[in-house]
């Protein structure tokens, strides 16, 4: 079991290895269909995004409304596999680490090789378990986009298991 | 005489079943995952399957959704030949869901336009309704999520085709979602009908208690299904797609009357998070 603490121990990322298991603290953004449309658009068009890609991670999550007195909705990973057609050009940009759920394509895990980055696994379907690890979510892009929007989440001690690590070796082959 | 039933009833009959579906798990899913649980030898798999039962009980004590993804909400309504329903069914249920998915903070799903897509809104629902004998009015609500509905096949068989084959068809459908839909998973099949019927049994088939999915149908069938469960539980995928002899909880088989031409079989996969509720006015 390892211990880790975004962004600032993000280097220790390329050292994990798939099927490990890891408790994962601090700043994770969410991110979906729509929202990596958007930014696979920005990265185009070389407009500004609406965060540092750089050293961070990303949730593939469109987390349910926030219930009064809970600190955000039911909170589990969607299928990965959607994101697959934007994911190389976001590692590129600097993406360090993603979340979510089910296989990835052999152009992601090539590109999660060359970028040495790492895709883990969250409890898939297990969102009201997940959302007693967030501690704070905080909107920071396309708010119009509803559940799809991209929320800054602090974590805390959030088990996932590595499915994809640094050097391409998955879980699922 | 027609049976009066004022559309305020259905709407606040909806609104209660889409907040029951979505925080209370289906007890006979539940007492299945459990049972899957304690037969389970792989260690993450048992692992993960924990954490499932843990996520089901957390959900219905803390009134938390199940799953974020709260799906294109289906209901299913069964309405007697007599029974007047005083304003209107189509809109009661939609306003149903409205209010119960607004009330339980449902995630908003929908988008009003599959092309243009734009801000995600709650309506409208998939509503099916089947004309039936007498003055009772059924309502079933299913809060599919889209990760798996994603995985959903219909196949147009040729009628000389044999059992293997429209196994292995089933079994390949699964292989193909593999780890990506939330296995463990309900498999709902649909044979016969039309194109659209069949897929429409397919869907109907996971609102049945998987306790004993076999009850009531013709020995062919209930013997299918068993067979289909074994082999399906053989593929090693595992909850989470991790391995495990835990793929699939039940398969449930609905068949109905088709074409000499023909032999139309369909299959809906539902998530581990099977949800739903059903009411009788």
């Amino acid at each position: 079991m390892f211990k880790i603490k975004l962004p600032f121990e993000a280097r220790k990322l390329a050292g994990l290895k798939a099927g490990d298991t890891v408790l994962i603290s601090g700043t994770v953004y969410t991110a979906r269909d729509q929202a990596h449309k958007r930014l696979a658009r920005a990265l185009n068009k070389r407009s500004s995004l609406p965060f540092d890609l750089k050293g961070q991670v990303i949730y593939y999550c469109g987390p349910g409304p926030k219930p009064r007195k809970k600190i955000i909705g039911s909170c589990g990973p969607t299928t990965s596999s959607r994101m697959d057609v934007f994911t190389p050009k976001l590692l590129k940009a600097g993406l360090i680490g993603m979340i979510g759920k089910g296989r990835r394509c052999r152009q992601v895990v090539e590109a999660i090789r060359k970028y040495k980055a790492v895709y883990f696994l969250a409890y898939a379907g297990c969102g009201a378990l997940i959302s007693k690890y967030v501690k704070k979510m905080k909107l920071v892009a396309y708010r119009e986009l509803g559940p799809e929007a991209i929320y800054q989440l602090e974590v805390c001690d959030l088990p996932l298991i590595v499915g994809i690590d640094a050097k391409g070796r998955s879980l699922y082959d | 005489m027609s049976r009066l039933i004022s559309a305020a009833k259905i709407r606040d009959t909806v609104e209660r079943l889409c907040i029951n579906a979505n925080f209370l798990l289906r007890r006979d899913v539940l007492r299945s995952l459990k049972k899957a649980y304690a037969r389970e030898s792989n260690k993450r798999a048992k692992e993960i399957l924990s954490a499932i039962i843990r996520n089901a009980h957390l959900a219905r004590k803390e009134k938390l959704a199940i799953c974020q993804d709260t799906g294109l909400v289906t209901v299913f309504v069964q309405i007697g030949e007599n029974v007047k329903v005083i304003g209107s069914l189509k809109d009661s249920i939609n306003k149903g869901v409205q209010l119960g998915y607004r009330r339980g903070y449902l995630r908003n799903s929908v988008i009003k336009d599959p092309l243009l897509r734009g801000r995600p809104g709650y309506q409208p629902a998939i509503i099916h309704t089947d004309i039936v004998k007498g003055s009772g009015l059924a309502l079933t609500v299913l809060p599919k999520g889209f990760g798996c509905e994603n995985k959903t096949q219909l196949k147009m068989f040729n009628p000389t085709t044999t059992i293997r084959e429209i196994k292995s068809f089933i079994v390949a459908v699964v292989k193909e979602a593999g780890p990506d839909a939330c296995p463990p998973y309900v498999v709902g099949v649909g044979i016969g009908g039309s194109a659209d019927y069949s897929l429409l049994l397919a869907k109907k088939a996971l609102t049945r208690s998987i306790d004993r999915p076999g009850t009531g149908k013709p020995g062919h069938i209930s013997r299918l299904e068993k067979e289909l469960l074994r082999e399906i539980n053989r593929l090693n995928i595992g909850p989470m797609g991790l391995g495990g002899k835990t793929t699939c909880l039940a398969v449930n088989i609905q068949s109905y009357p088709t074409h000499i031409a023909g032999l139309p079989v369909a299959v809906n996969i539902s998530c581990h998070a099977l949800r739903s509720a059903a009411a009788r006015l």
